[in-house]
This record gives structure tokens, sequence and C-alpha cells, in this order.
């Protein structure tokens, strides 16, 4: 019997015919790191890579960088603007994980940004209202497009692909009427365009990261006590420190960059502190993480993505988890589409346009979303935004052609789903004996 | 114990859980169920044989509420009920573990057993609580043969599968549980677990009905078997009483020419 291991009942003899099973459990500790090892590669062949194949190329594309362009890849100037560069994509990337894990896709995400932006302008700048009004509004305009699609996909029955693109289409069409003749609405608020262009005060981003710090730390911990304390098997100390610690020193080390002046002269404009989307995208992954993974409906989703039949069975009412699902995404690519304009100040027809919405479905997928739905998580749309933007950076630092960015892109993406593939297939050959 | 149940005649002395008599059911033209009689008793396994088209799914789509019986009476515990949804034969306490088990591959096991009736805490999904009561419940089936309650369920063996459907079928203090072919993709090993693991259920006292084709199965862990032939309850007898050719003989003619008082 496993002596120092801690599964209570299980572990024992692989005996079908259990006599006596009443061994009181023993005594919980937290298993060993070994354990957790192997619970990681059973996840691994039930094909739950998760995020690590994704953030493991992260480090990779980062020292390859930095040994490749040392002078500029690593600088604080160019860390902020790749976070920039990124931001627009990963909000986006967040949306169509809902959708993804449903096992949908969204091809109109980008142009109901762009449409639910060019609302936020018309209302904020043509109309005057105040940016709160404005904000909202924008987001309702994409809960509508989302409850539009979402609705003739789970009560009609449409493929959401055709859907979408009728939808990707169209709001192209829409926004180029409400555009107008101009060719841009211009934003104007500093509130909503701050959000892209200034910094938070270079303390505020050392006391946010500490309190993320502090936040991911108190809450894992609580909750491997919680575990504890009923009797089941917690995580790792030694895993929950190594966690923690790693977590730690990046964002302290991001933070630390993003303290330092980067401006080229700093004496006409001082250039530092975190920008500010950063704490949008922060409270976006820990907000939206808890949805899908503490709440019910969250469940639900995956369980939708997983085996529809098998959700409709259990009660879940399958097409309304799937029009929230549809209600999310379309919402989040509003916010997305306010933080496209507001990195160039106005909305175009072509804001979430062009490659915006591709580069975000290849995101998530090189995050680690499958497409087949039922796999996925908020931190893939941050990881995979990241590679993506890394990908495009460093090639421009590089001095390397749009036609090299975009077949580079186009193969890490092609990697990432062959992934995604390959694990599908090993869980099927690996389960079901 | 597992075959060695010669009791006299199980004839209803004690108040059946589940009591069908008269079930009729049609599908436009076609009569499907033509006045169906079925006895479902607690702590024993009824196995519902006949061979395909013979009325058995609709027979337990209908127990389970997903299309209403067209006439017949449907007792339970003694009290006449009206089933005409999956969540009215719930409330009941009766859960069907389909043929092809409905469990989300992406889910864990106890993600699987709670899904669509999770335990919140607040708003939020009590874990603790759902690992505790999974673990608690695949204990008391003395299930063994799973490592840990966290494995997504797509890694896990048809028989590891098996289990966890039927664990959920019992967490929620059911008292009939039907199986729709639980042993039909299983091997040899693994079939035998399944079919202790019926033989427990009984013994915890629920009612459990196992349909199955395999006649062998159907001897070993069977107390009752009920032989549906068109249609029709041709026969519900004990298991001691018939032998295996009477049995193939009633689900292929639908008579046995032998003295047997079915509960017609």
């Amino acid at each position: 019997m496993s002596s120092t291991t801690t599964r209570p009942p299980a572990g024992g003899p692989r005996e079908p015919s259990g006599d006596t099973s009443t061994e009181a459990p023993p005594a919980v500790e937290a298993g060993s790191l070994g354990d957790a090892f192997r619970d990681w590669v059973t996840r691994v062949r039930g094909g739950e890579v998760g995020v690590l194949p994704a953030m493991l190329g992260l480090v990779v594309l980062f020292a390859v960088f930095a040994t490749l362009r040392p002078d500029t890849f690593l600088t604080p100037y160019n860390m902020a603007n790749l976070v920039l560069q990124a931001s627009g994509v990963v909000v986006l990337a967040m949306g169509l994980v809902f959708v993804l894990l449903l096992g949908e896709i969204d091809l109109s995400a980008g142009f109901a940004g762009g449409t639910a932006a060019c609302v936020l302008g018309i209302v904020m700048t043509r109309q005057g209202m105040p940016w709160p009004i404005s904000v909202a509004a924008c987001l309702l305009a994409g809960a509508v497009i989302g409850t539009a699609i979402g609705l003739l996909v789970s009560r009609l029955g449409i493929p959401s692909f055709v859907v979408t693109l009728a939808f990707f289409l169209a709001l192209q069409g829409v926004m180029l009427i409400l555009i107008g003749e101009g060719g841009t609405i211009p934003y104007r608020n500093d509130a909503v365009l701050a959000l892209m262009n200034s910094n938070m005060p270079v303390w505020l981003g050392w006391a946010l990261t500490v309190a993320a710090i502090a936040f991911f730390v108190i809450s894992t911990g609580r909750r491997r006590q919680l575990r504890r304390s009923s009797g089941l098997k917690a995580e790792p100390a030694l895993l929950w420190i190594l966690k923690s610690v790693v977590l730690a020193v990046v964002l302290l080390g991001f933070t630390l960059l993003m303290s330092i002046e980067r401006a080229i002269n700093p004496n006409i404009a001082s250039l530092k502190g975190m920008p500010w989307v950063v704490l949008l995208l922060g409270l976006l992954a820990v907000g939206l993480t808890f949805l899908l993974t503490r709440t019910a409906w969250g469940r639900h989703v995956y369980a939708v993505g997983g085996n529809a039949e098998a959700a409709r069975r259990a009660g879940i009412n399958v097409a309304r988890v799937r029009l929230s699902g549809f209600i999310m995404c379309s919402t989040l690519a509003a916010i997305a589409g306010i933080v496209l304009a507001s990195r160039t100040n106005s909305v175009s027809p072509t804001t979430g346009g062009s490659d915006t919405l591709l580069y975000a479905v290849g995101a998530a997928v090189i995050g680690g979303t499958s497409l087949f739905g039922g796999k996925g998580r908020v931190v893939d749309a941050i990881i995979g935004g990241l590679v993506v933007a890394v990908i495009i950076n460093g090639l421009i630092l590089m001095n390397q052609s749009a036609g090299r960015q975009y077949m580079v892109t186009g193969i890490v993406l092609l990697v990432a789903a062959s992934v995604d593939a390959i694990s599908r297939k090993r869980a099927a050959s690996s389960g079901r004996v | 114990m597992t075959t060695a149940t010669a009791e006299p005649r199980p004839t209803t002395t004690d108040t059946p859980l589940l009591r069908l008599r008269g079930i009729r059911k049609s599908f436009g033209p076609v009569d499907v169920l033509k006045g169906v009689d079925l006895d479902v008793r607690a702590g024993k396994v009824t196995a519902l044989v006949g061979d395909n088209g013979a009325g058995k799914s609709t027979l337990i789509k209908g127990i389970a509420g997903i299309h209403a019986f067209d006439d017949g009476d449907y007792e339970f515990e003694g009290k006449a009920v009206s089933v005409s949804s999956p969540r009215d034969s719930n409330a009941l306490g009766i859960e069907i573990v389909y043929q092809d088990l409905a469990l989300c591959d992406n889910l864990d096991v106890v993600h699987n057993m709670f899904l669509g009736r999770e335990v919140r805490k607040g708003r939020t999904l009590d874990e603790s609580a759902m690992e505790l009561r999974a673990r608690e419940t695949l204990d008391g089936l003395n299930v063994r043969t799973l490592q840990s309650v966290r494995t997504p369920v797509a890694s896990l063996s048809g028989g590891q599968r098996q289990t966890v459907a039927i664990a959920r079928a019992v967490l929620w203090n059911s008292k009939v549980v039907i199986l729709d072919e639980p042993t039909a993709a299983l091997g040899v090993a693994q079939t035998e677990q399944v079919l202790k693991l019926v033989r427990r259920l009984a013994e915890k006292g629920l009612g459990v009905v196992l349909i199955s084709h395999n006649l062998n199965d159907v001897f070993q862990v069977a107390d009752d078997i009920a032989v549906l032939f068109h249609g029709q309850m041709v026969a519900q007898v004990g298991t001691g009483e018939v032998s295996s050719n009477q049995v193939v003989t009633l689900i292929t003619t639908g008579t046995a020419g032998e003295p047997e008082e079915g509960s017609r």
C-alpha cells in the first residue's frame, strides 16, 4: 500500500473486488512533488497539455531575441511597447476562449470590437456624453451583437462559422456607414486615451504588483489549507512555493523594467511606470478565470464543449450556455475594440480588422485552447497573445519583412495546433482501454 | 451472493419500489408497448431482456420520463405518480445510466459526478464538498480502481468510466437505478468488475434494472428476469426458476412452452 503518498482509498491493489474498504483514510499531508508530477503526466496523457508548451515557447522566444538583439529587445521601451502591441489581441483572445471552449468559433469578434469602438466614438466624441456612459454603450453594443450571434447559433442551429462569417462581412459594412465620409472617429477623452497612452505612477505599479502577488499566494494558500483541513489531497507545498516564486519574479521583474525611465529624452517628457492597460488585463484575467473555474456557469461551458449531449442529459440548458458564451465573447471584443482604438486615438474602418482576429484566434490556440472545444483557459489568451506579439516585435527589430513575420506566425500557429491535435489523439488512445 | 437466489417465487409480497401495469406506448401507428407490466423491487436486480425492437428502450425512456407513456399505471413506492420529464423521475429517485454513459471527457471524475447538480457555496462551487462526497460514494461502492477522482475521464478505461457513470447515478440517494447495457463494450475482467458493482447496488437496497443482451451476465447477477417480446412482457420470473435456454426461447418466440407463471 502506498504509505507515504496521500490518496486515501486508491493506490491499493488493482483488485476489482473490494471486500472491505474501511481503512480510514490516512491523515492527509500535502502530496509530494513526485505525486504532482505523476498527476500532471496523467493529465497530459488525458490530452491536457495546458499552457506549458506555450510558456516554454515564450521563454525560448525571449531568449532568442534577447541574444540576437541585445540592445533593443529587452529594453524597457521595447517591453512596454510589446505589452501595448499585445493587449488588443490578448483581450480579443480572452473573449474567443469562451466560444472556443464551446467548440464554436467567432470570426466576427474583431469587427464586433471595431463596431463597438465606433459606438463609443459616436456617443463620446459626436454626442459629447461622459466617458463612463459611452463605455457602457460600447459594451452594450458588444453584448447585443453577441446576443444576435448566440441566438442564431443556439436556437436556429446555424453553424457558428457561417453566422459569424456573415457578421464579419456585415459589421465591416456597419462600421463604414457609422464612420461615414470622414474616415475616422477621433477619441478625445483623456480617460479613454490614457488606457493605451499613459502610465500609472511608478509607486502604484509596485503597489499593484505586490498586491497581485499577495493575492495569488494568499488565495492559493487558503485553498490548500481548506483542502487539507477537509482531508483532501492538496497541492504539494514545494510546488505551491515554486509557482509563487516564479510568478513573483516575473511580475517584479516586469514592474522593475517598467519603472525605469524609458523616454529617449526624459527632459521633454518622462516615460516611466506601468501602462494602464496592464491593470485592465490583470483584472480581466483574474475575473474571467474566476468565472470559468469557480462558478457553475463556467463548469457548464466546459461541459457543453466537452460533450453537449452529456450536458443536456445532466439538465444543463445547453442553448443558454452557448448564447452566454457568444455574449461574453462579443462583450470582451468590445473591450478589445476600446483598447485598439485607444492605441490609435481614433476608430477607423480597419479597427479590429485585417489580421487582428486571426492573431487572436492564433493566440488562444497557441496558448493551449483547443479548437475542438472543452479545453482552454483565460491565461492561454495572455501567453498566446504574448507569443504572437513577441514574434512580430522581435522580427521587426531584426528588420525582417512583413512577409517573414506572417510566415513565422503561421508556422508557430501550426505547431500549436499540432500539439493540440496530437494530445487529443493520445488521449483517445490512452483512454478507453 | 451472486446467482444463488433461488427463492420460492418472489411474487409481490412486499410492494415493489417501481410497479408498472398495462403500460402502452405507440409512436404514430406503431404500437411499441402493448400493455407491459414490470416490478422493480428494492434490493433486487431485475434484468430486462428482449430482442432488438422488443421495446426495452421505449420502456426505460418512459420510466425516465423522456417520453410519457400513453396509458397504464406507473406506481412508485405504492403510490401512483405521473412522470413526464426526466426531472420528475430524478425527483422520485430514478436514475438511468445510458449505454453511451454521457460523460464529459474533458472534465474530471468529480465534475462529471456532479454535472448539472453542482454543490455551491454562495455563488461559487464547493469543490471540497463535492470531492469528499464523490469519494464517499465511490468508497461506499467499494470502488478501488480509480487512482484519483481528479483525473479527467478521458484517461479512464471503459470499466472505470462505467463505474463513474454508475457512481453518479447513486450519488443522489437514488432508489432505482436503470443500467442500459453496462457491459456491452467491456472486456472480461472489466465486465466482472461492473457486474460486482451492480450486485453491490442491490445489496445497498436499491432497485436495479439491468438491460442486457448477455444472458451470462443476467444469470450471474439478476434476481429476476423480465422478458419483453414484441412490446409485451411475456415473463417476469425468478432467475432460479428458468434455464438459459428457456429465456432464449422466451426472447425469440415469446413463449416458453414450459409452465411458467409470468406476471400476466
